[in-house]
């Protein structure tokens, strides 16, 4: 199984590839093809998780050269948590997707394998530079999901996306490029190692450039101030490409606690503590500020990419608390979050499919047909994100409160996160209710598109997910403990890395770096 | 050299960023290509500036340019390019549809420069 950490890569990439071979070929040809390879990326991830069960972090060397000098992927509790989490999500978007969505672009299967691709490398990779590598690829495929349909809306959220991505990339490669400069390498494990030999002259600018990384990242986290790029692109995006987008900005937040935890950890100095006074009130804002954009949306689609960045003002809270089960609430959330909005995304575009002419729009409509199944959906989307107990959200959000205890700032994090609860719950139920209950032209019936068996499906997996956050909340939360103790002593990460590359240095010589 | 290279990498960039907050489709995927390029030379100048040297270490030769700043650029070029390419199409095709190369698809309302713009 050593080629294992391969598969959730090569595999997307294989197939999308061949979809793009076979682009003219029947829609139930290309349906089978991305099914196949995700439902295959989906047991690639298990199968990661439970090899990475016993702790080792798991080390795959790209044509094994030895680590500092070559590529690596390294899977370790986090990253396979993530694949995990991703595999899932991009499941029962497809599942969704394949239901007619699809049909609309001749692209969309390979795209959204490319995207699957780069969200499972951006997971995976071991190196600065491959992260920047994999977010292009995550982001080309999203620019084009995004656009599917060519609606000038579309098109036009599309290109502001397109716009701040590519800027935002290109500082990307400036810092990469001057870490690389200053420490002379971009494997992270290596780079761990060498922060600590920094010469004092270059702290400034080793500190410059892991400010840089962590201002790109809270663009594609979507923090405060950096996230005006999002609602319009989500709410403007299929829904089944706006539920796997709903991955997309924890990608970001993977990268910050990624670096944060690995590079910049503080050590004996504090001089590489980058994030500590800037984190904590930035993330709390963005929950406020995210909080009140969903207040104030006028559309569903909108109030949920609102809530998007709600949800992760929220995460960065637990991220900014650490150590001390901070980050490990932070990751519980993390998952949450993200089916908790993908579910809202998809119910949202139910329900506006069945508005007519009203489309998602917070006015009254025509009567929905199927309005009690939707409307428990929508409920319990609502109410998850909102944080009412039992759902998995009140946990989360517990945790988070709870990881908070014995800090300084806890009378301001309490107040924030319950005050922008209590409004969450006040929009989805001012949203739900003028949705669903208030009716104009009582006598005819909008049946657009109703809802297809597959549909329904896909929300019902994603509902069974959410449920069993809560059902297994006790093993998932003593997995992410486990995820946080291994990330706050980085010490068996740069270990499988660099140690496995000691004994294998003589032996790429021996045997022509073959094997 | 340095300084020449330090120079001329920050005013591309000035320049890029002037370009990336105006109003046009146009000027902005200029921003976008200049400021791309501009990280592009930061990086090439991240393996330091050695004129006259090979990236290559033999017996006999004194001092290498560091290849890997340039096996980054290479692929930094490579994305960067496409990535153009893709906001260009995209930026076409929004002109064609609405009839305008404001960023927003839709011409501001106080008075309209028609010169404003490419």
């Amino acid at each position: 199984m050593t080629h294992l950490l391969a598969a959730p890569i090569i595999v997307p990439a294989l197939a999308a590839a061949l979809l793009l071979v076979l682009h003219r070929a029947r829609i139930a040809v290309k349906r089978t093809i991305g099914m196949g390879a995700t439902v295959a990326v989906a047991v690639a991830a298990l199968a990661i998780l439970t090899e990475t069960r016993s702790g080792a972090p798991l080390v795959y060397r790209l044509g094994n050269w030895p680590s500092p000098f070559g590529i690596v992927l390294v899977a370790d509790h986090l990253s396979a948590f993530m694949l995990l989490l991703t595999a899932s999500l991009a499941l029962a978007a497809l599942l969704y997707a394949v239901q007619g969505w699809d049909a609309r672009g001749k692209l969309f299967h390979p795209l959204f394998l490319f995207q699957v691709m780069g969200l499972n490398g951006a997971f995976l990779t071991g190196d600065l530079f491959n992260l920047f590598v994999f977010f292009e690829i995550l982001l080309i495929a999203s620019y084009g999901l995004a656009m599917e349909g060519l609606e000038v809306e579309r098109l036009r959220a599309t290109l502001h996306y397109a716009a701040i991505n590519i800027a935002a990339s290109s500082v990307f490669l400036i810092a990469v490029s001057l870490m690389y400069g200053v420490m002379g390498t971009l494997n992270m494990a290596h780079l761990a190692e060498r922060v600590g030999e920094v010469r004092i002259e270059d702290v400034g600018l080793v500190r410059a450039a892991g400010l840089l990384l962590l201002g790109v990242f809270a663009v594609k986290a979507a923090v405060f101030p950096l996230y005006f790029w999002l609602p319009a692109t989500y709410s403007h995006a299929p829904a089944p490409v706006a539920a796997l987008f709903a991955v997309m900005t924890k990608v970001g937040v993977y990268a910050m606690i990624r670096v944060t935890t690995l590079i910049f950890t503080g050590g004996e100095s504090d001089v590489m503590e980058l994030t500590s006074p800037w984190l904590m009130p930035v993330s709390l804002i963005t929950l406020a500020l995210g909080t009140l954009g969903a207040l104030g949306a006028q559309r569903l689609a909108t109030i949920t990419a609102y809530l998007t960045i709600a949800s992760v003002g929220t995460i960065l809270t637990g991220v900014a608390v650490g150590g001390g089960k901070g980050l490990a609430a932070a990751l519980y959330y993390m998952a949450h979050s993200t089916i908790a909005i993908a579910i809202l995304f998809l119910v949202t575009d139910l329900l506006g499919r069945n508005r007519g002419a009203m489309g998602d729009q917070l006015h009254p409509g025509p009567p929905l047909r199927q309005a009690v199944p939707l409307g428990l959906t929508f409920l319990f989307g609502g109410a998850t994100v909102a944080g009412i107990p039992p759902s998995s959200g009140f946990l989360g959000k517990l945790m988070i409160l709870h990881s908070t205890m014995n800090g300084l700032s806890v009378v301001l994090i309490w107040t924030v996160i319950l005050v922008t609860s209590v409004l969450t719950l006040v929009t989805c139920s001012r949203a739900g209710s003028i949705v669903l209950w208030n009716h104009i032209e009582p006598d005819q019936l909008a049946h657009d598109r109703p809802p297809r068996a597959g549909e329904w499906v896909a929300l019902a997996a994603l509902a069974g997910c959410s449920i069993g956050l809560v059902i297994f909340a006790a093993p998932i939360a003593h997995y992410t403990g486990e995820i946080e103790v291994q990330l706050t002593s980085p010490g068996s990460y740069i270990h499988a890395v660099l140690e496995s590359a000691q004994d294998d240095f003589i032996r790429p010589h021996a045997m022509g770096g073959v094997r | 050299m340095e300084l020449v290279m330090a120079v001329g990498i920050g005013i591309m960039t000035a320049c890029a960023v002037y370009l990336l907050l105006r109003g046009r489709t146009f000027s902005l995927v200029l921003g976008l290509s200049m400021l791309s390029t501009a990280g592009n030379l930061f990086i090439f100048s991240m393996g330091r500036l050695r004129p006259g040297v090979s990236p290559i270490v033999a017996a006999g030769t004194e001092g290498y340019a560091d290849p890997v700043p340039q096996a980054l650029v290479l692929t930094a070029i490579v994305i960067g390019f496409g990535m153009t390419g893709f906001i260009m199409a995209l930026a076409v095709r929004i002109r064609l549809q609405t009839g305008s190369d404001h960023v927003d698809g839709l011409e501001p309302m106080p008075e309209r420069r028609p010169e404003q713009g490419s």
